[in-house]
């Protein structure tokens, strides 16, 4: 394996493996989302299942690490691939129609998507898993995923505007997967004449089901769908500050949010 | 007039290469480092030799015009390459193969040479195959084989369309190789311009360096030429733009003998010429012929019709369409020798029966393969050919049938060599179409691709050895010190001064199109006296013109493209000539050379063995002097001498 | 033909520069009465007489050509904003003016790619495909002591498929028309074509490592599988290969 990480295959073998990486969290944070479309409390149940322990810790910094690999390399690359090109650039270029748009323009749409997901950590992660873990605390409780989403998408005076931004930034992400996803199964060599036009209807369904899923919680969030006061305690009743995940009706007298709220 | 000495191995036709190899002189592996081999062109002859040198340990240096030793044009041949190894089971053998391509040649080649061809022949298809070239292959898994023009037998094989390329590109993959390993010194883009000779033999060449303009000389031991044939005297050939008879001229001024110069092949089958802008004629593969029918109308008025475009060839019912080699030729069929096949066409649109507007065309029609065969096939067999006829012509071949016309192809004449392929200069090798050794009059399909590698990988690098064997003494001669090196450098920066200083007014392509158009029509197809002597006189006239009204701009420092063209047509100039005296002197006609004076009543080639079976290979004797005539007899023992017959089976 | 040939009246931009350092231009030129059935190149041929007959201080343009029937690779340009101009599966020498209209202004450029600086013009410099070649883009077997053709069968299928990877020319479109100026397709094209065959598998794994180690060094980018190269490929040599060379690659490394 000498130097393979140096040679130009290995770097975008790099990159087909982040992002093959990257997509199965994409998959994995679709699952956990449509959760809140059921059940909020579930959804919340999740959130406190990946919070502040080892293990969501340790995911979150492989995770970060897959990201950082990513990003570090798109950079190399392409920073490489300009110089290959040459100082000189043509007067003008029509590429034959059948070059994907994404597929030229893979930097911009990860550095829109990666615009995007600083305003997502700024506004969920910083507010849950880091909450959590630096014991500070916030408008609604760490684990109350549900409320936060509930909050940004529909009670909030932005509401409209991160909706839109959302939606912009999925339509991103939409496109970097849709070339992304058939281009990291080639890279690694995973593909042939038969395989290529299969590999990108499949990349064409999942992303589309990706990024149409992350939508879909959006916009139904925005259209109140999401009631954090559900079928969970009642927050005027017992006067508890978090949400205690018992089984309605609620109980005040085994609630054990109910006794520090008092 | 004297004998030339053809050093023909002693024994039966069967043993002589063997023989050969078995008592020649061999140089030491240690003794093989001391010696140096310039191989100049690098296309199936050129770099299967390079390569085959160098990794025996000789030190090569290579030297091609092109920006890249893979462009040579044996790129362009399409149909395939013949080998006698009778997978097919179809009766053939190495003796069938010698005996068709003699009998191809119209007994104008030399014996020993051919039979040791087609003997080789069958290496050579298994050392491209380890090369991974990928010849076309049957579901079993097998080599597959077509048939071609000249033979009863299919020996013929074949990548697609495109076998010229895949052969060439194994036998660059090798010369790559060794150019890795520093075995070989590639020069690109660099052209000789001279030979360098000490003591009476060959030492080295000049070159100038397309790029820069700067002439150099380089010291061998022994210098082989590759440079392929100079149909581009005819200025419209199915030629490389490049391709030119300048190194072989270069030779011939320095003493080496230019044999049969006019023997020439004129392909059937390219598509015919359009303005008079045209740079270069597009050959459409002889293997078409396997499945497409030529015809012409068989009523004058319907050829009328068609030359005016009011009808098309799919208005005309079978049975007023003449297929004339059919009808001509029942054995052979559409697979007769180019040379018959070509002058049938001509022979039809002098009569009136051409098919389009300038009526010079004959038909090529698909109609019946495809209906006998679907589609499929002829597209499988042909599609990048028909493709590319699309391209050119934009009429879709499987609709509506191939126009096509005879066109210059393909040189059988070339450098006088021996049985050693070494020229009349000791230490001059000349190899593949460069030098005129196996086709006589005429060129068998798929028989050039054989030649070339032939030479370039089985003959040279055991008969170089034989004369390099008492040539590692010769220490390396430095060409910056060396008197007759300093010398033919000067003679070349001379010559280019003399084309530079012209100054005149006419373009370089002016005056070749003016020489192409004197050759096509005074010494093409149908060749006559008054014909030859007419041509002699005018290319004479066009090269005191072109003396004193070439006008070449720019400087000889750095890139000049029309420099380099007019340093190639003052070649051709004197090289036409001398086709044309050649064709003069030959009262015959045999194979590509026919002569209207000496044809059977049914129109066919009548040659004349009892006065003209010999080699005839011209020494020079200075610039507007008359050359002089070598004879070298031709004897054959192992084959019955015939008159050519392609009409009955038996 | 077809149709009856019409005649054009074009105005060509063209890029001249002296040589390699020189600052180069858009020049403008005029052309008149090109029939549809001229070649592309031969109304290039037919600016040169123009431009021979004028004496333009700029001289005739150089640009490379040699067999003008597709096949030797020599020929590039950049036609309108297309490799080898605007029509498919052919090279520049094959495109004929038909696919053109009168009173048009084609622009016509060299390739530009840091893998291929300009001599002169039109003409690139391509010796960086050779060098790769030489790197590994051969069987290591000599002449002679081969073992007989048909010896080892191969299925039809894969020597069909190394075929449609042989088919590649060296023309240097590939990297030419990459935005990455990747010359992957061209070597791609050979490791497949080689690692297909079995007489070239022996050595894939050193070939498909030496090759690439060459392409890197000679200043060639990275693949972002845009598949650009294929689509203006003259001779359609698929990406495909690109997914073989990768895969060959990931195998030989995996092994050492």
């Amino acid at each position: 394996m000498k130097g393979f990480f140096k040679s130009s295959i290995g770097k975008k073998v790099l990159m087909s493996v982040s992002g093959l990486f990257l997509i199965l969290f994409l998959l994995f944070h679709l699952c956990m989302n449509l959760v809140v479309v059921f059940s909020a409390s579930a959804y919340n149940e999740v959130c406190a299942f990946l919070g502040s322990n080892w293990y969501a810790v340790a995911g979150t910094m492989v995770l970060a690490a897959g990201f950082l690999v990513h990003i570090v390399y798109a950079f190399i690359l392409t920073a490489q691939n300009r110089k290959a090109r040459g100082t000189d650039r043509y007067d003008n270029q029509n590429l034959p129609a059948g070059v994907e748009f994404a597929s030229k323009n893979m930097l911009v749409l990860g550095v829109i998507v990666c615009c995007g997901l600083l305003v997502h950590f700024g506004q969920f992660w910083a507010k849950m898993m880091y909450a959590e873990l630096a014991g500070t605390e916030g408008q609604f409780a760490p684990t109350d995923g549900a409320a936060w989403i509930n909050w940004y998408f529909h009670d909030s005076p932005l509401a409209v505007a991160f909706v839109i931004v959302y939606l912009v930034w999925f339509a991103a992400l939409w496109l970097h997967l849709n070339h992304g996803f058939w281009s990291a199964f080639h890279t690694v060599g995973l593909s042939n004449n038969v395989w290529i036009p299969r590999l990108k209807c499949i990349a064409k369904w999942f992303s589309t089901i990706i990024c149409a899923g992350f939508a879909f919680v959006v916009i139904f969030a925005a259209c109140g769908g999401i009631n954090t006061k559900s079928d969970c305690c009642n927050k005027e009743k017992c006067g508890a500050k978090t949400e205690c995940h018992q089984e309605a009706p609620c109980n005040p007298q085994t609630c054990p949010n109910a006794e520090q709220g008092k | 007039m004297a004998q030339l000495d053809s050093k023909i191995p002693e024994g039966d036709l069967k043993d002589k290469w063997t023989n050969y190899k078995e008592h020649q002189h061999l140089v030491n592996p240690a003794n093989k480092r001391k010696i140096d081999i310039i191989v100049v062109g690098t296309g199936l002859a050129g770099a299967s030799a390079a390569a085959s040198l160098a990794e025996m340990g000789f030190k090569v240096k290579a030297f091609c015009y092109q920006d890249s030793p893979r462009r040579a044009h044996s790129i362009a041949a399409q149909g395939g390459i013949n080998a006698a190894k009778n997978y097919p089971n179809d009766g053939d053998s190495v003796y069938r193969l010698f005996y068709d391509t003699i009998k191809g040649g119209d007994y104008r080649a030399r014996e020993a040479n051919v039979y040791r061809l087609a003997e080789v022949s069958n290496l050579i298809i298994d050392q491209c195959v380890a090369q991974g070239v990928p010849f076309a292959r049957e579901y079993g898994g097998l080599l597959a084989n077509r048939s071609f023009g000249g033979a009863l037998v299919s020996r013929t094989f074949y990548a697609r369309g495109q076998t010229g390329q895949q052969l060439l590109l194994g036998a660059y993959s090798a010369l790559s190789r060794q150019i890795g390993l520093g075995n070989v010194e590639m020069h690109s883009r660099t052209e000789m311009m001279d030979l360098v000779m000490v003591d009476g033999r060959c030492r080295g060449i000049v070159t100038r360096d397309l790029l820069t303009g700067e002439i150099k000389s380089h010291f061998a031991h022994c210098v082989i030429l590759a440079t392929g044939g100079y149909g581009n005297v005819f200025f419209l050939s199915t030629n490389a733009m490049g391709s030119n008879g300048s190194a072989a001229m270069k030779a011939y001024r320095k003493g080496a003998y230019f044999a049969n110069p006019c023997m020439v092949q004129i392909h059937p089958t390219c598509i015919p010429q359009h303005g008079n802008y045209q740079s270069k004629l597009t050959l459409m593969s002889e293997s078409l012929r396997n499945d497409g029918r030529i015809w012409v109308p068989k009523k004058k008025e319907d050829a009328e019709k068609l030359q005016k475009g009011l009808i098309t060839a799919n208005d005309i019912p079978d049975e007023d369409r003449d297929f004339y080699l059919e009808r001509r030729y029942p054995a052979f069929g559409n697979l007769v020798p180019r040379d018959v096949a070509s002058r049938a066409a001509k022979e039809r649109c002098d009569a009136g029966f051409g098919v389009n507007n300038t009526g010079l065309a004959v038909f090529l029609d698909f109609k019946y393969a495809i209906q006998r065969l679907g589609k499929d096939v002829i597209e499988q067999r042909y599609g990048n050919l028909f493709q590319m006829y699309q391209k050119i012509t934009n009429d879709n071949p499987y609709e509506t049938p191939m126009m096509i016309y005879p066109a210059i192809h393909y040189t059988m004449g070339g450098l006088w060599v021996d049985y050693e392929l070494s020229t009349s200069i000791p230490g001059l090798f000349a190899a593949g179409e460069a030098n005129f050794s196996d086709h006589g009059a005429n060129r068998l399909g798929a028989s050039a691709l054989m030649q070339g590698l032939a030479d370039g990988y089985f003959v040279l690098p055991y008969t170089v050895q034989e004369y390099l064997a008492d040539q590692f003494n010769v220490p390396r001669m430095n060409p910056a010190e060396h008197e007759e090196f300093k010398k033919a450098e000067q003679d070349v920066k001379d010559w280019i001064d003399k084309l530079m200083n012209v100054k005149g007014k006419e373009s370089v392509d002016s005056i070749h199109k003016r020489l192409g158009h004197i050759m096509w029509e005074n010494v093409g197809m149908g060749r006559t006296k008054e014909s030859l002597e007419t041509a002699i006189k005018e290319i004479k006239e066009l090269r005191e013109e072109f003396w004193k009204n070439v006008f070449i701009p720019g400087s000889k420092d750095g890139l000049n493209v029309e420099l380099e063209k007019a340093n190639r047509v003052a070649d051709f100039l004197e090289l036409g000539e001398l086709i044309a005296r050649d064709a003069l002197h030959r009262e015959e006609s045999c194979g590509g050379h026919f002569r209207l004076e000496h044809q059977t009543e049914e129109g066919e080639a009548k040659r004349d063995d009892e006065h003209f079976m010999y080699v005839g290979a011209w020494e020079y004797k200075g610039y507007n002097q008359d050359p002089e005539l070598h004879k070298e007899d031709l004897n054959y023992q192992y084959i019955k001498v015939q008159q050519r017959n392609y009409k009955a089976g038996k | 033909m077809a149709e009856g040939h019409k005649s054009l009246n074009l105005t060509l931009r063209v890029w001249r520069q002296a040589n390699r350092q020189a600052k180069g231009e858009f020049k403008v030129y005029n052309v008149k009465d090109i029939s549809t059935e001229a070649s592309f190149l031969e109304m290039m041929d037919i600016l040169n007489e123009q431009l021979i007959n004028e004496q333009v201080p700029e001289g005739p343009v150089a640009f490379d050509h040699d067999c003008r029937e597709g096949i030797c690779g020599m020929c590039s340009l950049f036609i309108n904003g297309r490799a080898h101009g605007p029509d498919d599966d052919i090279t520049t020498c094959q495109l004929h003016m038909r696919k053109f209209n009168d009173g048009d202004t084609i622009t016509i450029e060299p390739w530009r790619s840091g893998g291929f600086p300009i001599i002169k013009d039109l003409m690139v410099d391509r010796t960086a495909y050779d060098k790769i070649m030489q790197a590994g883009g051969f069987v290591s077997v000599s002449t002679g002591g081969v073992p007989d053709a048909n010896a080892i069968p191969i299925s039809k299928v894969i020597a069909d498929e190394a075929m449609d990877a042989a088919a590649c020319i060296g023309c240097g479109a590939c990297a030419a028309t990459c935005k990455n100026g990747s010359a992957m397709l061209f070597v791609s094209a050979k490791v497949s074509q080689l690692a297909l065959l079995p007489q070239g598998k022996v050595e894939a794994a050193k070939r498909a490592k030496a090759m690439v180690k060459k392409m890197d060094e000679l200043g060639f980018g990275n693949c972002t599988n845009t598949g650009a190269c294929e689509l203006e490929c003259p001779k359609s040599v698929s990406i495909s290969h690109i997914a073989r060379l990768n895969r060959e690659f990931l195998k030989a490394n995996i092994k050492d």
